[in-house]
């Protein structure tokens, strides 16, 4: 029979000091950046990268990231068939260094896999003419996926601001999205030093122009902030099959790499520092300066990791790196 | 004034405005038609450019655009996109300027492009200074078009003005030569943020210029602006070198540009710097843009400014953006008697002879020639 133990002394003197004593410290959940990279993935020359390699590449780095049990399931936690899903690409640099057009065909079959309906899928950028640069077809028919510029979609006429901030935001983000992967592309920039997941949201804002002075900081983390990137952003997807570790942002071949890989995460603080030690990384093997020598370390991203911004972390020690 | 006077200027902005507007109201050109090559950069290494307009000397990559957002590299070539390119166009007084010496009681014919080189966080005029040209609406307006329809419509000037024209530099000098040739003069409406080489030849083309300090101290030039002092200081001197009519607006901020320190050490270099007779505008801040936190200015802050600057020497010290505000109106530096009266941007009488005081002979500085004789 079991014995009903009551309460003891012994077991009452127990419960109050555990109750007393200070709970151990939470861990804080990691950041987790996937890299998942293909050696062949992307051949020699200026051929395109293998489209079923590449769906691999994605299928892993995704499964990984969210844990699932198989890539659709983890498609299935990124958006509802139910939600219009907004892919924003960067094609400011046309072919040679925007994102990959297969790297964006696969996300659009996955997504669809996953019960999005093609409808409800739109690729956009800033300009209808650099999506066309970039190879996407422009078109804003309702009844298949959507590739619009912002110059077409239009802006809000009424002012979104935070900090330093003060922009007209893409309908396309604010109207039309309930949801947003970002594809930037892994490339050095002149100016704030590096392009990736955050920077590539100056593609939602009207005069990004105005916000590359002191290195972009903090001009990048407040542009953020903005309520709907911040809300709708869910998942980043960095193309990094040939990044640019110099001379950026425009294309220039001689500076690319076959990284042969793509970046993902749920954290674009946590992609963006890592993406950044990839780029110092190629720098020093090649012999070149690292950033901060030439007043362009992205600051950036320390800002937006920062108790104001709380946009992610840039702790390596709060980021757990995952390659496969 | 009589009846015939006040009709004139009161009904004069408004006919003239809704027909330029009409006359504007034509379909836009294609981009080409906008582009030219722009007149002010360097060549860099990799297809890339830098910008020797304004002080702030861009860098831009292939495909890229300067701070200003109107010029643009294509291929290491730099154009600007906002020649003929405009998306403002108003028939003014020239007192909304404001350009209180320079033909009192005239119009301007005035335009603006898209695009500015800094970013004031009290713009009125965002909408447009701020955006990219293709974000607004434009018309094709070349300038032997804009000449004509500063004639058409009576004006005396063509003004630049409600966003940067340092940034639409290379229309700006195109349009005053076709005004010159037409007989119609030119003002410029400026912060400038400009270099030296178009600054003179922006002088060489155009009759005044008026330029907006935003304050006296780097700090707030840093934080509020965007920009730096020390470029707009020697802007001030380069014009008064070159002969060019200025006169300058300072918008009174409150806490931010409003000290009594920051006030006397304007006026002392105003005037060691350009001298007294430089007209100096105090203008009433209006919450806008990104300073919708503050309020109006207090109209005591304003005299108080006023009051320092007179108390230093400056002969020409105005309040704006005040209407009926006494010190809207000119005095004479010698007999203290009104030589211009304005309320608003409205002249009500003039009492200057061949530019000077019809009382005591006193020579005013100014452009005279052309003011409306009421």
């Amino acid at each position: 029979m079991d014995r009903n133990p009551g309460t003891s002394r012994r077991n009452l003197l127990r419960a109050c000091f555990a109750a007393a004593l200070p709970a151990p410290a939470a861990v804080p959940p990691k950041s987790r950046v996937v890299i998942s990279r293909d050696p062949s993935l992307h051949p020699p020359g200026p051929r395109s990268p293998d489209s079923a390699r590449l769906l691999t590449v994605l299928d892993r780095a995704i499964q990984s990231l969210y844990d699932a049990d198989s890539p659709i399931a983890a498609w299935k936690r990124i958006a509802r068939p139910t939600e219009v899903v907004g892919l924003k690409v960067n094609c400011l640099s046309g072919r040679g260094n925007s994102t990959n057009t297969v790297l964006v065909e696969a996300v659009c079959e996955r997504l669809q896999q996953a019960g999005i309906p093609r409808a409800n899928i739109v690729v956009w950028d800033r300009l209808n003419s650099d999506l066309e640069a970039a190879g996407f077809p422009v078109s804003s028919r309702q009844d298949r996926i959507r590739y619009i510029g912002n110059d077409a979609a239009g802006y809000e006429t009424d002012l979104a601001i935070y900090g330093s901030v003060g922009s007209l935001l893409s309908t396309t983000l604010t109207r039309t999205c309930d949801a947003v992967v970002n594809l930037p592309v892994l490339k050095d920039h002149g100016i704030v030093g590096v392009t990736m997941a955050l920077k590539n949201l100056f593609g939602a804002i009207n005069n990004p122009n105005k916000y590359h002075t002191n290195a972009g900081d903090p001009y990048v983390a407040d542009v953020n902030m903005l309520p709907p990137i911040r809300q709708k952003v869910r998942l980043t997807i960095c193309d990094a099959i040939a990044p640019q570790y110099e001379g950026g942002p425009s294309y220039m071949p001689q500076w690319s790499w076959p990284f042969n890989g793509i970046l993902t995460s749920r954290d674009p603080v946590a992609l963006d520092y890592i993406g950044w030690r990839i780029i110092e990384q190629k720098r020093a093997e090649k012999g070149i300066e690292p950033l901060r020598n030439l007043k362009r370390e992205p600051a950036y991203i320390a800002t937006a990791a920062d108790p104001q911004h709380r946009l992610g972390t840039n702790d390596p020690n709060l980021i757990e790196k995952v390659e496969i | 004034m009589d009846r015939r006077a006040f009709l004139k200027t009161a009904t004069l902005p408004c006919l003239a405005a809704c027909a330029a507007e009409r006359a504007l109201a034509m379909p836009a050109a294609n981009d080409a038609q906008f582009t030219i090559e722009a007149r002010f950069y360097e060549k860099l290494p990799y297809k890339k450019i830098k910008c020797k307009l304004c002080p702030r000397e861009c860098v831009i990559d292939d495909h890229e655009r300067g701070y200003c957002g109107v010029r643009e590299n294509r291929g290491g070539t730099y154009y600007s996109l906002v020649y003929s390119r405009v998306c403002a166009a108003h028939v003014d007084p020239i007192e909304k300027k404001p350009l209180f010496h320079f033909a009192p009681g005239t119009m301007a014919f005035s335009i603006a492009t898209a695009g500015c080189n800094v970013n004031c966080k009290m713009c009125q005029n965002w909408e447009i200074s701020q955006s990219r040209p293709e974000q607004v609406e434009n018309t094709y307006l070349p300038p032997k078009n804009v000449a004509a329809l500063a004639q058409q419509y009576h004006c005396y000037s063509i003004a630049y003005t409600y966003s940067e024209p340092v940034v639409f530099s290379e229309y700006v000098m195109d349009t005053a030569e076709a005004g010159r040739s037409s007989g119609v003069k030119s003002v410029v409406i400026s912060g400038g943020y400009i270099q030296e080489e178009p600054l003179k030849q922006l002088c060489r083309r155009v009759d005044a210029i008026k330029v907006d300090l935003k304050a006296f101290s780097d700090k707030f030039y840093k934080e509020v602006v965007n920009g730096e002092l020390k470029p707009i200081l020697d802007t001030l001197v380069s014009i008064r070198k070159l002969g060019t009519w200025n006169e300058i607006v300072y918008l009174v901020i409150p806490t931010l540009n409003d000290s009594d320190q920051e006030f006397k050490s304007l006026a002392r270099w105003v005037k060691t710097e350009l001298g007294p007779d430089v007209p100096l505008h105090f203008s009433q801040f209006h919450p806008e843009y990104l300073l919708k936190n503050l309020p109006l200015t207090p109209v005591p802050t304003l005299e108080r400014a006023k009051a320092i600057c007179d108390a230093e020497g400056l002969h020409y010290v105005y309040i704006g953006n005040i209407p009926g505000n006494p010190a809207e109106n000119t005095y004479c530096p010698k007999c203290r008697r009104v030589l211009v009266e304005r309320v608003g941007f409205e002249v009500r009488a003039i009492h200057l002879n061949r530019g000077k005081c019809q009382y005591c002979q006193q020579v005013i500085p100014g452009v005279w020639d052309g003011l409306l004789h009421l």
